[in-house]
């Protein structure tokens, strides 16, 4: 990646707290467009609140959080979506009260990009057999094809997944992977939150360690593939 | 049944419709509140005197008339409502519940404080705008109370088509369940949270003003009322509209009944009904057991 293209999402000595505790002590970080990068570390590290902080749910964040170089650092959640982020969260989201349909239908178009119901559909036809259930109904796989496919909607550019793998069968785990594959090659920007080392390694352009709310290591494709045993030793209890 | 004159019976039930109009209306604007704000609105029956009163000004002030003060007065509840919640509510949601109850019901007591002060509590007769009614065989009907009823079931109707059937009324139950997730769609939960809560005032207000020709406009008149449709809210099941709506006119009917029955008790039959609910199913009748 030449270093004189503006990264897509750019962080900088990024903090944020929950209540009087700190999460993240100065996160840094970039991802180019179009690139898969993950986030890889042990439980606690602070993976999933990196991504909340991005997303604009951390109330309490400072440093600069830059997409397509417009600064969010104090920008609402709704703000940030316009921009162009979408984030899908580890527990899914996916709302008792509405039908798959209805979940799915939920985000409002906000870039001309935005997936229409029947793309969405095509891409997923197994949401277009349950589209009238109640969207807690559908199992815990398809759940997570629903949560990814609804911030499709939006039309973002980067999405947002956090562990899209967690509590799945090893099958579904592969169908997942499939999916988030596409979507790489469709052109779409991820950053992926993954405790699951072999899902990381084998989709990830690049990889970095969080450890203790900070990065401590980076790691191309290549290097992961070739020294597992160095990343794998950051993720070993 | 009963060994009862059916004018008496009608009588009774047609007053226990009306009265169930007004619950209904008015727990259905606790509901719509409490579902995304999760916020007990004590000013709900504040807000009811304020519809009243500001119909009664209209037509003192500025001669608009009661069918103009039906759009107007809910309209500037409403506002009044979402300047509250803007610029005070909001500050507490981070906090525990109690803070947003007191609030609330401090507000009902400054907005009645400030009308008993302004107006007196004597309370001001407003003019009958459909008077007379028409003769059923079986009892008389006057027109204005069959218009109360009337309006009460469409408007009933449509927020609860509003909320189960627009895209709009989706974004409202997604954002209960998970007001922070909706707001990552790019979907602004804040401002729908004070038009949610202008609306359930304007609904409040729209009550006031309907009461206003068949009761007396005074400023404890939401006080007392906002009791039982407490005891409504409570039987319906908390943030529940279509259980608000039925238990509203459904208990405003047995109060009726009751009253033709055993006369003593028509003011307590809504209570007993109450703690038998809340001892047999605590969620409401329509609520859904909180886990």
């Amino acid at each position: 990646m030449p270093e004189t293209v503006l990264p897509l999402l750019s962080l900088r000595d990024v903090c944020a707290n929950y209540g009087p505790s700190r999460a993240l002590h100065g996160v840094t970080l970039d991802v180019h467009s179009g690139e898969l990068v993950t986030l890889v570390g042990r439980n606690g590290a602070g993976k999933t609140t990196t991504l909340k902080a991005i997303a604009g749910l951390m109330r309490d964040r400072t440093g600069s959080i830059a997409i397509g170089g417009a600064e969010t650092i104090r920008l609402a959640p709704e703000k940030i979506a316009r921009l162009g982020a979408a984030y899908c969260p580890e527990e899914r989201g996916i709302f008792a009260s509405l039908s798959v349909e209805e979940n799915l239908l939920l985000p409002p178009v906000l870039h001309q990009s935005g997936y229409s119901a029947d793309d969405i559909y095509q891409l997923f036809p197994r949401l277009y057999e349950r589209r009238s259930s109640q969207g807690t109904k559908l199992s815990g796989g398809e759940q997570q094809i629903l949560a990814i496919a609804r911030i499709l909607r939006t039309g973002a550019k980067l999405l947002l997944l956090d562990e899209p793998t967690e509590g799945l069968a090893p099958v579904i785990v592969d169908q997942i992977g499939d999916i988030v594959r596409i979507l790489r090659q469709r052109g779409f920007t991820i950053l992926l939150v993954e405790q699951n080392f072999e899902f990381a390694s084998q989709l990830a352009d690049r990889i970095y360690v969080v450890e203790n709310g900070r990065v401590v290591e980076h790691f191309s494709a290549d290097e992961a593939r070739s020294q597992p045993d160095r990343l794998r030793a950051y993720l070993s209890v | 049944m009963l060994d009862l004159p059916a004018p008496a019976l009608f009588g009774q039930l047609l007053l226990g419709a009306i009265n169930g109009a007004f619950y209904a209306l008015l727990s259905l604007g606790l509901a719509v509140i409490f579902g995304l704000l999760h916020v007990v609105n004590f000013a709900h029956g504040a807000q009811y005197a304020l519809g009243a009163f500001c119909a009664y000004l209209l037509l003192k002030f500025a001669g608009v008339p009661y069918w103009g003060a039906l759009i107007l007065s809910p309209l500037i509840v409403g506002l009044l409502g979402s300047a509250f919640e803007r610029l005070f509510l909001r500050r507490l949601y981070d906090v525990d519940n109690i803070y947003q109850l007191l609030l609330t019901f401090s507000l009902a007591l400054i907005i009645e404080g400030t009308l008993r002060a302004l107006f007196g509590s004597s309370g001001f007769p407003y003019e009958n705008p459909l008077p007379g009614g028409i003769n059923l065989g079986f009892m008389f009907m006057p027109y204005y109370r069959a218009w109360v009823v009337a309006v009460s079931i469409v408007l009933c109707v449509a927020t609860w088509l509003v909320i189960e059937k627009t895209k709009l009324g989706s974004y409202l139950r997604a954002a209960t369940e998970r007001p922070d997730l909706v707001r990552t769609f790019g979907i602004n939960v804040p401002l729908m949270v004070t038009v949610t809560y202008g609306a359930g005032a304007a609904l409040a207000a729209f009550a006031g003003v309907l009461a206003a020709p068949i009761y007396q406009v005074n400023p404890g008149m939401g006080a007392n009322l906002l009791i039982i449709v407490f005891a409504v809210v409570v039987i319906g099941g908390m943030g529940s509209l279509m259980g608000s709506v039925v238990a509203g006119f459904g208990l405003g009917l047995l109060e009726g009944l009751t009253k033709l029955v055993y006369p003593t008790a028509s003011s307590t039959v809504i209570f007993v009904v109450m703690a038998l609910v809340l001892l047999l199913r605590p969620a409401g009748l329509a609520g859904r057991e909180v886990h």
